[in-house]
This record gives structure tokens, C-alpha cells and sequence, in this order.
């Protein structure tokens, strides 16, 4: 095996939540599960009080890199999402050049290796820079070094009917899915908040529940006419959620992923015009967080996903119109799945686990990562105490982003170790060192 | 009260307050030497960010009657087109020792955004933002309001509300600053409001605003009604299909000629008819009915300037109590010394 891994006892941890156990990783792998495994050789840790799972995946996140640098670069949203409990995370393909060849995206994959902090899988975009109006050159993208499997817009809608069809069609030939923004832009120019009570009282263009639930009505559909995979973002709708149950229902293959921030937050927030509070899709009501929260908990919304947008300041420290929309999520997203699955009943560690990991590794086809905590198993591993409460911090945090909307509130759960590929790259809270690739880059 | 940023939280006692100031304010302008030197040695800074010629001058003349130095900014042609931030000019204007701001902008919330950063200490008026709020623009409506209901009960204004009137805001309330402020404040001070307008005009969410919502003007002036403010149609609205021509958004909505001789006919006499201005005769209003002895156009435009001379003043003048409410009226608006958030 290869990299600079070495040998971990984790004594006495609650494995999933449940159950306690030791984990014995050795050469990047699970070695042994037990009760009271020898410790010869190994770097112990004491696990009591903490719970064991399997490294977070991100579905969707923005690391801003090429482009983008003074928002994020992969070295430090990579530091972010190890810090938060992740060994691998999706990275949008929304960046300048956009992530539409299979160059750009090799770009993407090298420098996560280069970082070593997590697994870093480029998303594909769907059109050739986001224009939506022609195939970007998917199967080479899905041939590359990067193994693209994921392809979206994410950002803008594929509104065109027939270029979605297309997409899904055209995807089934290397097992991609065609992850969808679900915004119909006719039905949301200008658009800065959530359309209902609060935007009348504020005057500002709303963001109509109907324009996400609409393009998920037809996608669904054309999923199931042309017999594809597809996955929906940032599901943020009551609405959305009963017509994802239907297609369910019906057997159409689609999955569907729920931000952090929008099991948490409603949009009264935006009375405050704070920009940190603006985000696409926008912040809805309580009975949309309700919904959503029924969703996750009831598997019609297989995974959570952070969205993960960090923006300079300057593009929220102005008026609420011309802020940037985004919010950073990769250091908060374990804490605000605990506080609000968790710690309402909704939801087991066990469930965290499926919500925040194996579905989403199984959706962008990441052999290594989602798996069980079983010997044999690639040590993708967290260790988080569920007891720890603190104080959100953005200037505290990895990510260069200062744009957290959980800003001043107390948060439950902190990871304390995260192991990628058998290497601690998080202990005791705190970044430790990269996992260290033994290929060289760029020698595949 | 620290700024003035919109009508929805500003308490009973401080709407009469700033209306019984204005009744002061408004006497100055009827001396021979129309000034006050209160606010001498202070600064007022217009900043508009968003043309408006007579919102301005309003606030010029007031601060100018009140003797406070006076420096207009117009972000279109300045720094601003240039790519200043909002937060960079705020700090300039703050560096410059600008005691108040009053801001017009384009983007609903700016004002608060100042009140709410460190970006700039000075007291910050709202003077219209987006679709969001016009303050003053309501205050002036009901100080207008305020003298007519008044002299029907032959008593004075002051210290008095609204109680009992019946107020039809008729237009595109959906864009409407105006129509907003004037929906909390007329509320606050006990007046019964109806909204009149195309379905396509009012904002989702409507029904939970404290006022009645009519598709129609006819039944709204049939079952009574004593003030009648008719709102500005912008052209534009027609080219995104709110409604189908101007001409039958003026059959259905605007207040034509047919409808003022119907006020005549349902005998009531003394009912006014109100707008912010600008007015697209014709379209929104008849040229009959804004010239009619009801039309309270001008009387707007003059009540204007002596509300936002109480505006400035109580925001400058150091006082920033609460008033004690006024024993004989009911005390329904929220206690509240500051209007952000």
C-alpha cells in the first residue's frame, strides 16, 4: 500500500454509534475489528466517548480552483473538509476555465492529490461553459485520470429539455449521472430570495418554490423515459421532496441530496438584508425545513451535501442584491446533521453514516470511500465526539471563506481525527499532515 | 429613534411624534423667514443612487430650512458608477464627518445595510429602496391624511391617528415602496386599508398583510371610502405581461373620470384622492381627477418638506427617547427605539 501511512489502534469507540470497538489501521486498511486488539506496533488512541465512522463524502462542493483563488484554492477547502470529517468531496465544476474538458478536470483531480487532504473527484459540467447549449465532451472527461462520473451545471439549470435528455441519455454509456440544479431561469430572473411572506414584506424578487419543483417534475420523467441515473442538488422544497417520493415510488433512479443550511435555516433570516444569508437556492420556510428534515430521514433524500461556496468578502459586504449567493459548509456540515437529525430523533449515527457517506460515495461511484468499518475496508475513517458543543467561528476556520451563516451559534459535535487512506490527516481536532501519494503526480 | 428605515416597526408614539414635529415644522414655512437654526453646524449627505429629482430637493429643503449644511451626492457619474463599493462610500462619507445619510437606492435593504454595519455612525434616513420602503414618502401621505381626517371631525391634528378612515391604495403594489410603507403605517395608526389591484401587482404573501386586498376598484369605491391613493404604473411593467395594454390597466384600475363622478354620485364629497407622484395622466389617473378639488397632489408635495425636516430633527437633535404614549390613544405599534431589524 502505498503512502505515508502507519499503524492505529482506536480503542474503544462507538462504532457507528453503536457498539463499542477497537480499529486497528494498518497499510491504508482496516487490518482488525475487535474488542481489545493489540496495540504492538501501533500509535494508540483512545476512542472512548467518541464515535467511529466512515469518512464523510461531499456530493457538491466549490473549492474555486482554477480561477478563483482568492475564494478558495483546493489546498485550503480540501484542509476544510478534512477538518470537517471528510476523505472526499466533489468538486463543482462552475470554475475559470470551467471544468468542461478532460484537461481542466485532470487540473482539478492532480491538484487534490497534490493536497492530500481528501479524495478529490471533479464533477464534469454537462455544457461546454455552463452555456447550455452543447454537450461538453463527457466520455473524455469520464475517460480521463479523473474518472469523472458526476456531471452537472450546477450553478445553472439545463433547462433545455432535449439537451437534458440527452445528457441522461448520453451518460448511461460509462454509469455517469446528470446531477441537476433544478431552477427554471424564466421563473426566477432577478430572483433573491424565497418568494412568499417574508420577500413581500422585503421587497425583493422572489425565488418561487415552483421553479425548482417544476424541473424536477420533468426531469424525473425524461429520467424515466430514457431510463437514466439522475441526481438532484440542493433539494430545498416541501414540494420537491413529495414529488421525489412519487418517482421513488414509481422506481425511477433518482437520487437527491439536502444542504446543511437548509435543514436549519428559514428565510426570516433575510429580514436582516445580511448577505451572508443569501444563497441559491434560496433559504425557504419552516415547513420546507420540516419537509426536508422528513426527507432525509425517510431516505426519499439520499444524501447530504454541503454546497460548499466560499466568497471573497467583498462579494457579501455590500447591498443584499449585489452579494454574491453562497455560503461556506465543508466545518459546519457534521455539526448541523447532528443538531438537526440527531438530536431530534430523526435520525442514528448509523443513518448519519449512510446520509453523509456510503450513499453519496455510491452516488459519484467511489469504490473506495462509504464503505462499512470492517477489516479489509480502505481506513477512511472519523472519529467525532458527539458530546462537544462550540462556537461557530468563520475566522477560525480552513476555509478562506468568511461567509458562514451559522456565524455565533452553538453547535454540537466536533470531529476530533479523520483518517484518509490510514493516515491521520485530522488529530485532536486540529489539521495534522497530508496523506502523501506514493505515485508522483501526473505519472498515471 | 437612531434612523428612520422604514415604517414596519416604528411605533404609535413615535409616528405621531414625527407627524405632531411636522406640524411644527410646517409652520416655519409659513413665516416670512422660512428657517430654523437647529441643526446648525450639522452635515446631511444626500446620497442617491437612483435619479430623483423631487425626493431630493424635498430633503434639501428641509435640511436647508433647518440650517444643516447639506452636500448632495449623486452616485450615477461618481465613483460609484466606477466601481465603488457601497461600504467604501460609506466610509468616505463617514471620514468626511457626515452627521446623516439619507439614501435612495436601487436595491431593496441598502439602507438598513448601513444602519446595521460599522460602515458609517451617522443617523441614516430611508428615502426609498428598491421595492422595499419610502419612510417619509408614507409619513407625508399620512400627515396629508392626518390634516384632511381632522378637519372633518373639527378637532386639530395633533396627537391624533387615523382611526375609522378608510384608505384604497390602487396600483402596482407589487414594486411599490409606497404602497408598503403606507400599509404599515396606516395600520399603526388605525386606518382601514385596501389594496386595489391586478392580481399580477400584488406580491405573493399579501394575505397576511394587515389590510383587505380588492381586483376591484368599482367595489372598493361602492362600499366607501375616504382617501383614494392611486400608485405610479411604470411602462415596463407592460412589456413583462403584469397586464395585457395601458389601456385596460386604465379601464380596470385607474382612477378615470367615470369613477370621480362616481364619488360625486355616491355622495361622498369629502373623499381625496392621493399620489406620490410623478403621475401618468391618463394611465393611472384621469387628468380630471388629479386637477379636482379632492386631488391632494400638491399638498403632498408641501407636507413633504416639513415631515422630513421632523425626520431629520428628531434623528439629529440628540433626542432619541421614546415618547410617552399619548394617554388617549391606544398604544397598538411596537415599543421599539430602533427601526433596524
Amino acid at each position: 500500500m502505498a503512502g505515508n501511512t502507519g499503524t492505529y489502534l482506536i480503542r474503544g469507540a462507538a462504532i457507528l454509534g453503536g457498539e463499542q470497538g477497537d480499529l486497528l489501521i494498518r497499510n491504508g486498511l482496516i487490518a482488525e475489528t475487535g474488542t481489545d486488539l493489540s496495540a504492538e506496533g501501533a500509535t494508540v488512541i483512545d476512542a472512548a466517548g467518541l464515535v467511529a465512522l466512515p469518512g464523510m463524502v461531499d456530493v457538491h462542493t466549490h473549492l474555486r480552483e482554477p480561477g478563483r483563488e482568492d475564494a478558495e484554492t483546493v489546498e485550503t477547502g480540501t484542509r476544510a473538509a478534512a477538518l470537517g470529517g471528510y476523505t472526499a468531496v466533489h468538486a463543482m465544476a462552475n470554475s475559470t476555465p470551467v471544468a468542461d474538458t478532460a484537461g481542466v478536470v485532470e487540473q482539478v483531480y492532480s491538484l487534490g492529490q497534490k493536497a492530500g487532504w481528501v479524495d478529490v473527484r471533479p464533477v464534469g459540467a454537462v455544457t461546454v461553459g455552463l452555456a447550455g447549449e452543447q454537450l461538453a465532451e463527457l466520455g473524455a472527461m469520464a475517460d480521463s485520470r479523473a474518472r469523472v462520473r458526476m456531471f452537472s451545471d450546477d450553478g445553472i439549470c439545463v433547462h433545455d429539455p432535449v439537451l437534458m435528455r440527452r445528457a441522461l441519455e448520453y451518460v448511461k454509456a460509462f454509469d455517469g449521472v446528470v446531477a441537476q440544479h433544478a431552477q427554471e431561469p424564466r421563473l426566477t430572473a432577478g430572483a433573491q430570495m424565497n418568494e412568499g411572506e417574508v420577500s413581500a414584506v422585503l421587497g425583493l424578487a422572489g425565488w418561487p418554490a415552483v421553479a425548482e419543483e417544476s424541473i424536477i417534475a420533468r426531469d424525473v420523467l425524461l429520467a424515466q423515459h430514457v431510463g437514466s441515473r439522475l441526481h438532484v442538488c440542493h433539494v430545498s422544497t416541501a414540494g420537491s421532496v413529495e414529488i421525489i417520493r412519487w418517482a421513488k415510488e414509481r422506481g425511477i433512479n433518482v437520487t437527491a441530496e439536502v444542504t446543511p443550511h437548509h435543514l436549519l435555516l428559514t428565510d426570516d433570516l433575510v429580514r436582516s438584508y445580511d448577505p451572508v444569508y443569501k444563497v441559491n437556492p434560496p433559504l425557504r420556510t419552516d415547513a420546507d425545513v420540516q419537509a426536508l428534515r422528513a426527507g432525509l430521514a425517510d431516505g426519499t433524500i439520499d444524501v447530504v451535501g454541503t454546497d460548499h461556496a466560499p466568497h471573497p468578502s467583498e462579494h457579501k459586504e455590500c447591498e443584499w442584491a449585489q452579494a454574491a449567493m453562497g455560503m461556506t459548509g465543508l466545518e459546519t456540515a457534521l455539526s448541523v446533521v447532528q443538531h438537526t437529525m440527531i438530536e431530534t430523533g430523526l435520525m442514528t449515527w448509523a443513518d448519519f453514516a449512510r446520509v453523509t457517506s456510503a450513499a453519496a460515495a455510491k452516488i459519484g461511484r467511489l469504490e473506495d470511500q462509504g464503505r462499512p468499518l470492517e477489516a479489509g475496508e480502505p481506513a477512511n475513517v472519523i472519529l467525532v465526539d458527539p458530546a462537544a458543543r462550540w462556537m461557530v467561528e468563520p475566522s477560525l476556520m480552513a476555509t478562506m471563506g468568511r461567509n458562514s451563516p451559522f456565524k455565533g451559534m452553538e453547535l454540537p459535535g466536533k470531529v476530533v481525527a479523520t483518517f484518509f487512506k490510514g493516515h491521520p490527516t485530522v488529530l485532536g481536532g486540529a489539521l495534522n499532515t497530508p496523506y502523501r501519494h506514493a505515485a508522483s503526480v501526473g505519472a498515471a | 429613534m437612531k434612523h428612520l428605515l422604514s415604517t414596519e416597526n416604528l411605533s404609535l408614539a413615535n409616528a405621531i411624534r414625527i407627524l405632531d414635529t411636522a406640524e411644527e415644522m410646517a409652520a416655519v414655512g409659513d413665516r416670512e423667514v422660512k428657517k430654523l437654526p437647529a441643526l446648525r453646524g450639522r452635515t446631511v449627505v444626500n446620497l442617491f443612487f437612483e435619479d430623483s429629482t423631487r425626493t431630493r430637493i424635498s430633503f434639501e429643503a428641509a435640511a436647508k430650512r433647518l440650517s444643516a449644511d447639506v452636500i448632495n451626492f449623486a452616485a450615477k457619474g461618481s465613483s460609484v458608477s466606477k466601481g465603488e463599493s457601497l461600504k467604501d462610500t460609506a466610509q468616505t462619507l463617514s471620514a468626511m464627518g457626515a452627521d446623516a445619510v439619507v439614501i435612495r437606492h436601487w436595491a431593496s435593504g441598502a439602507p438598513h445595510r448601513l444602519a446595521a454595519t460599522d460602515w458609517i455612525d451617522a443617523a441614516v434616513i430611508n428615502a426609498g429602496d428598491g421595492t422595499h420602503e419610502h419612510p417619509t414618502q408614507a409619513l407625508l401621505d399620512a400627515f396629508t391624511m392626518r390634516r384632511h381626517w381632522a378637519r372633518l371631525a373639527g378637532t386639530g391634528s395633533e396627537g391624533a391617528d387615523l382611526k375609522g378612515m378608510r384608505v384604497a391604495i390602487a396600483g402596482d403594489v407589487l414594486h411599490s415602496r409606497v404602497a408598503r410603507s403606507n400599509v404599515w403605517l396606516l395600520r399603526t395608526l388605525g386606518a382601514e386599508v385596501t389594496l386595489v389591484a391586478p392580481p399580477t401587482l400584488l406580491p405573493i404573501g399579501v394575505d397576511k398583510w394587515p389590510c383587505k386586498v380588492s381586483y376591484n376598484m368599482d367595489e372598493t369605491i361602492e362600499q366607501g371610502v375616504d382617501a383614494v391613493m392611486m400608485l405610479r404604473v411604470q411602462g415596463e411593467r407592460m412589456n413583462a405581461s403584469f397586464f395585457p395594454s395601458t389601456r385596460e390597466y386604465s379601464r380596470r384600475w385607474g382612477f378615470d373620470d367615470n369613477r370621480l363622478r362616481a364619488l360625486d354620485a355616491l355622495g361622498m364629497k369629502d373623499t381625496i384622492i392621493m399620489h406620490p407622484g410623478p403621475m401618468n395622466r391618463g394611465l393611472e389617473i384621469s387628468a380630471a381627477a388629479a386637477d379636482s378639488p379632492r386631488s391632494t397632489v400638491l399638498a403632498q408635495v408641501r407636507n413633504g418638506v416639513s415631515v422630513r425636516m421632523a425626520a431629520l430633527y428628531l434623528l439629529l437633535s440628540g433626542d432619541t427617547r421614546e415618547p410617552a404614549a399619548t394617554p388617549a390613544l391606544a398604544y397598538t405599534g411596537t415599543h421599539s427605539t430602533k427601526e433596524s431589524n
